[in-house]
């Protein structure tokens, strides 16, 4: 498998020899850290790439991502609240309904209790749900709205499973198999 | 190649082969480096012949990299505790090659752990000690010179003018090394050695123990004694000595090379003076350990080692060592633990769990925040579902059965680790086991532990959820639907003063209006504080109401809602409430009115109020122990006030205090390397007004954060006295479930904010805790006391 790389190492003495060292090492660092940035950039972003990642390292804002519709913000803050002191927390929002669509922001004071959210939160379940959280380079207002055509979030348009707590299945295989109502 | 030679070359040589020699040498660094990190990991190769391989290496470079390979073999030494054997093995066959190189390493490991005393890193020092104590075994160290070491650290028994935690520390880091060198010294010294013990021994008797019973997990010994750290590990070395020294868990590389070692020749560890003791010194604090399980509990197969057993401590030493190396890293920390060497000869699931909920549970706190064992132990269930998740089943039964007599600091984390559980699992549980729980007094601990979780778990899901998921005989543990009481609601000025200005303000905080035309609203209320015209008083308790009450019904919708309320008119706080403590009181009564059956509210508006400063944490301390709020005393939600006061008020203080330090720093120019002379001109010097300007303000808020303790203190003991006095005049055993509660909360405080408190203690001691006040009382304060003493 990948991960055991049959690791030697040669090593020649001043005097000529060649002394085999053969050791059985782990692949060295594939193991992503859970603090590391993903590989996402938000494509809406105002700045360079570097400016973003910049942000990214020093933020202590996190997009929450997978939530059912029907979280709470109170629920949201008692799972997060177990990290560190929240800030604020703003929930995302359909662009139209302006109900909640399945994400949100969790904003903290210190850098440092955002690091444990990512540590100890995130893969973690909320309302039976595997939450994911990753960076976020900072709110501004207008972010808590889905980019989706639709309204909500661009991947509840594309999905093609059923999600009860997702609105059921996604927008476009719903325009397709849902027959309009007369 | 000599330096010499070396130098020589280099007159000859171009730039570029100088260039291309000094990074052939870093590369050549980095790989011995690799090498002998990596030395004992999986390879294909045994161990031995690894060993002697990487011997045969680092002799032939010593001449080069000598320096290096003593900081690299000293550093791993000390930070691989769990790989002690192969590096003194390591040590020992270059020893036997190069006796200069031996004597050389021994001196560096001495200054190593001379430093270490110094600086009060206890537990290197810990691991330097049985690092000599190995190197015996490896025929570096005579017998006597590490004999003469040990005594050293013994004596500071004999010391009357330094704490007990200062001996206890020098005495447990001599225990811990037995298990090490215990056969060899046996072998060849056994007089030396039994006089060591009978040092040991006289001093274990002979310590103070105050300190336990405010670091047992529960107050019961029954079904297993909760031991204190000292008296454990001496009973375990105990047990070693009547087994003759013969442990089964170390794994000694240096035995296949005895032939080898017992050739070379010996060093002394140089003599070593230890640093007395200063005030400034911290010590580590005693503990008592955490044991939960013993052999019956576990299932066929492997046997769970004795709790006097020493294989016992070393795996439990291993496994804290594996959490605190990978903490950070919940998956690789579950993938580790259960991939513990020796795995199959022990019953593993049952000693990780044991040892993590050791770690969830320890006293005064929990090394790391509480949700990272959490995390850990979904990591370990999922790594392992077969096994792991019943393990820990059975582990919350078996706490369950015993929370009668659990501290209420492990209590409140068992309910908070429990719930999060659960959330991650459905909340699934055989709730029908603890049926008889219905049965009990709401203050029974089994009652309200379950009262608790559900509290927490709705908190995590909603109320129908919970509801459902419990069996009915629980339905009078469910909380209450989380909805406001708006008392002004149905009413009209008839029934209720201050009504119609409530369904006024309403009108016009709906229609977006300002803080200044809520306050004309406002303003027509009559003061029932008002005797005659004569009189002017401080503040209007029917303005604050109306407007409280008003205020948190229209932003009853959401903490957002809530937030955004409070925040828009602070104004009208300011003016209708400002600085004066009942106002700040009564504004806290209201709200806990309107949200009495919403725990999690409540505990988010204090919050709110303490930063915007609506009120102040004196005022919460008086809020939460006065009259009104006693029935809700016990209840978990009001500690969680409580704490988290306090630690508002110890976040605000350190922040100033770190201010005035940089201030200070930045004003002499002892900045830190980092900051470049470019920002040194950007940012002005602070003035040395602007400096003491800030140490007054640090004054003031360490003023209040004073001023807080006290008055929790204060009325924790008037409470605590009032009712001891009571039940003494009525004839009635005071020893009720609200007394332990009580006493209980008071043992937290200590516990959780002792950094703080220890500050105060002075002060405590002279004004509260004097030697007049009831026993039971005082017994918190010096069982606070005792963990430095």
């Amino acid at each position: 498998s990948d991960n055991n790389i049959f690791h030697t190492t040669f090593f020649l003495s001043p005097f000529g020899e060649t002394i085999n060292l053969f050791f059985f090492s782990e692949a060295e660092s594939r193991m992503s850290g859970s603090v590391d940035l993903s590989s996402y950039r938000d494509q809406h972003f105002k700045g360079s790439r570097t400016d973003q990642e910049r942000l990214l390292r020093n933020s202590s804002t996190l997009y929450v991502g997978n939530l059912s519709f029907y979280t709470t913000e109170e629920q949201l803050y008692e799972l997060f609240g177990r990290a560190g002191d929240v800030k604020r927390i703003v929930m995302g929002l359909d662009k139209f309904k302006k109900t909640p669509c399945g994400f949100c922001f969790v904003e903290y004071f210190t850098r440092e209790d955002s690091e444990m959210c990512m540590r100890y939160i995130n893969g973690t379940r909320l309302d039976d749900r595997i939450v994911r959280t990753d960076w976020d380079a900072g709110f501004i207002e207008g972010r808590q709205y889905g980019r989706g055509k639709s309204g909500g979030q661009v991947r509840d348009e594309y999905r093609t499973d059923y999600d009860s707590g997702r609105g059921g299945y996604g927008k476009i295989v719903q325009q397709k198999i849902l027959p309009k109502i007369p | 190649m000599s330096r010499r030679k070396f130098d020589e070359m280099s007159d000859y040589d171009s730039g570029r082969d100088r260039k291309r020699r000094r990074t052939d040498a870093v590369e050549i660094e980095d790989r011995l480096e690799s090498l002998i990190i990596r030395v004992g990991e999986k390879s294909t190769s045994s161990l031995e012949s690894n060993l002697e391989g990487l011997a045969s290496v680092l002799e032939a470079d010593i001449n080069n990299y000598k320096s290096k390979i003593l900081k690299i073999l000293s550093d791993c030494a000390v930070k691989m505790p769990e790989k002690t054997t192969i590096y003194t093995t390591l040590v020992g066959l270059l020893n036997a090659k190069n006796y200069n190189f031996g004597g050389e390493f021994v001196d560096m490991m001495a200054r190593k752990l001379k430093e270490a005393l110094k600086a009060c890193m206890w537990k290197t020092a810990r691991y330097v000690l049985r690092f000599f104590s190995d190197l015996v075994n490896c025929h570096v160290i005579s017998t006597n010179s590490l004999l003469q070491l040990l005594h050293t650290f013994l004596d500071t028994a004999r010391d009357d003018n330094s704490p007990q935690v200062r001996s206890d520390t020098y005495v447990y880091a001599v225990l811990s090394c037995l298990p090490w060198v215990g056969r060899e010294l046996y072998e060849k010294k056994e007089q030396d050695l039994e006089r060591l013990l009978k040092h040991i021994e006289i001093y274990v008797r002979k310590r103070s123990r105050k300190h336990v019973p405010g670091l047992r997990v529960w107050r019961s010994d029954r079904p297993h004694p909760q031991e204190e750290y000292l008296d454990c590990l001496w009973a375990q070395i105990c047990k070693l000595r009547s087994d003759m020294w013969q442990e089964k868990h170390i794994a000694r590389p240096y035995v296949a090379f005895d032939s080898i070692l017992c050739e070379a020749l010996q060093h002394n560890i140089p003599p070593l003076t230890l640093p007395p003791h200063h005030a400034d010194n911290t010590y580590p604090f005693p503990w008592v350990v955490f044991r939960l399980f013993d052999y019956t509990d576990c299932p066929e197969g492997p046997v769970l080692p004795g709790a006097h057993s020493i294989e016992r401590y070393l795996i439990e030493e291993h496994l804290h060592n594996i959490i605190k190396e990978y903490h950070l890293e919940r998956k690789q920390c579950a993938a580790f633990l259960l991939d513990f060497p020796l795995k199959h000869k022990i019953p593993l699931e049952y000693m990780i769990v044991e040892v993590v909920l050791a770690e969830l549970f320890h006293l005064p706190g929990p090394r790391y925040i509480e949700i990272c064992y959490g995390s850990l132990l979904i990591e370990l269930c999922k790594l392992q579902p077969a096994t792991m998740p019943q393990v820990l089943a059975q582990a919350v039964e078996l706490l369950f059965d015993r929370i009668d007599t659990m501290n209420v600091c492990c209590f409140d984390r068992f309910v908070n680790w429990f719930s999060y559980h659960l959330s991650n699992f459905q909340f699934k549980w055989s709730w029908d086991e603890w049926l008889e729980a219905s049965q009990l007094d709401p203050m029974h601990p089994r009652a309200k532990f379950i009262i608790e979780v559900l509290q927490r778990a709705m908190r995590l899901s909603y109320r129908q959820r919970i509801a459902e998921v419990v069996p009915e005989q629980f339905d009078c543990f469910v909380p209450h639907k989380p909805e406001p009481i708006y008392k002004y609601a149905n009413a009209d000025a008839s029934d209720i003063p201050g009504a119609d200005a409530a369904h006024q303000l309403e009108n016009v905080i709906r229609a977006k209006g300002t803080g200044n035309e809520v306050l004309q609203v406002l303003n027509e209320l009559p003061n029932p504080l008002r005797e005659n015209d004569e009189t002017d008083p401080p503040y209007n308790p029917l303005q604050i109401q109306v407007f409280v009450q008003t205020l948190l019904h229209l932003g009853s919708k959401s903490f957002s809602h809530a937030f955004a309320g409070i925040s828009k008119f602070l104004k009208v706080f300011e003016s209708t409430v400002g600085s004066n403590e009942e106002a700040q009181i009564l504004v806290l009564r209201e709200m806990h009115e309107v949200w009495d059956h919403h725990q999690q509210m409540m505990v988010m508006l204090c919050d709110k109020f303490l930063r915007t400063q609506i009120v102040s944490c004196a005022s919460v301390a008086n809020w939460i122990f006065s009259k009104e709020m006693m029935p809700e005393f016990a209840k978990n939600y009001i500690w969680e006030i409580i704490h988290a006061t306090i630690r508002k008020m110890n976040k605000h203080v350190g922040r100033l205090q770190r201010e005035v330090s940089e201030a200070r720093e930045h004003r002499t120019g002892n900045d830190s390397d980092d900051s470049s002379s470019e920002d040194e001109e950007q940012r002005p010097r602070p003035s040395e007004e602007e400096i003491e300007r800030m140490e007054e303000k640090l004054e003031a808020a360490q003023a209040d954060q004073k001023n807080l303790f006290l008055i929790i203190f204060q009325r924790f003991i008037m409470i605590l006295s009032e009712h001891l006095v009571r039940f003494d005049t009525d004839g009635r055993d005071f020893n009720t479930h609200w007394y332990r509660w009580t006493i209980g909360r008071l043992h937290q405080i200590f516990m959780m904010h002792n950094t703080q408190v220890e500050r105060y203690s002075q002060t405590l001691s002279t004004l509260l805790f004097t030697q007049d006040l009831d026993p039971h009382i005082l017994d918190a304060f010096n069982q606070f006391v005792a963990l430095r003493s």
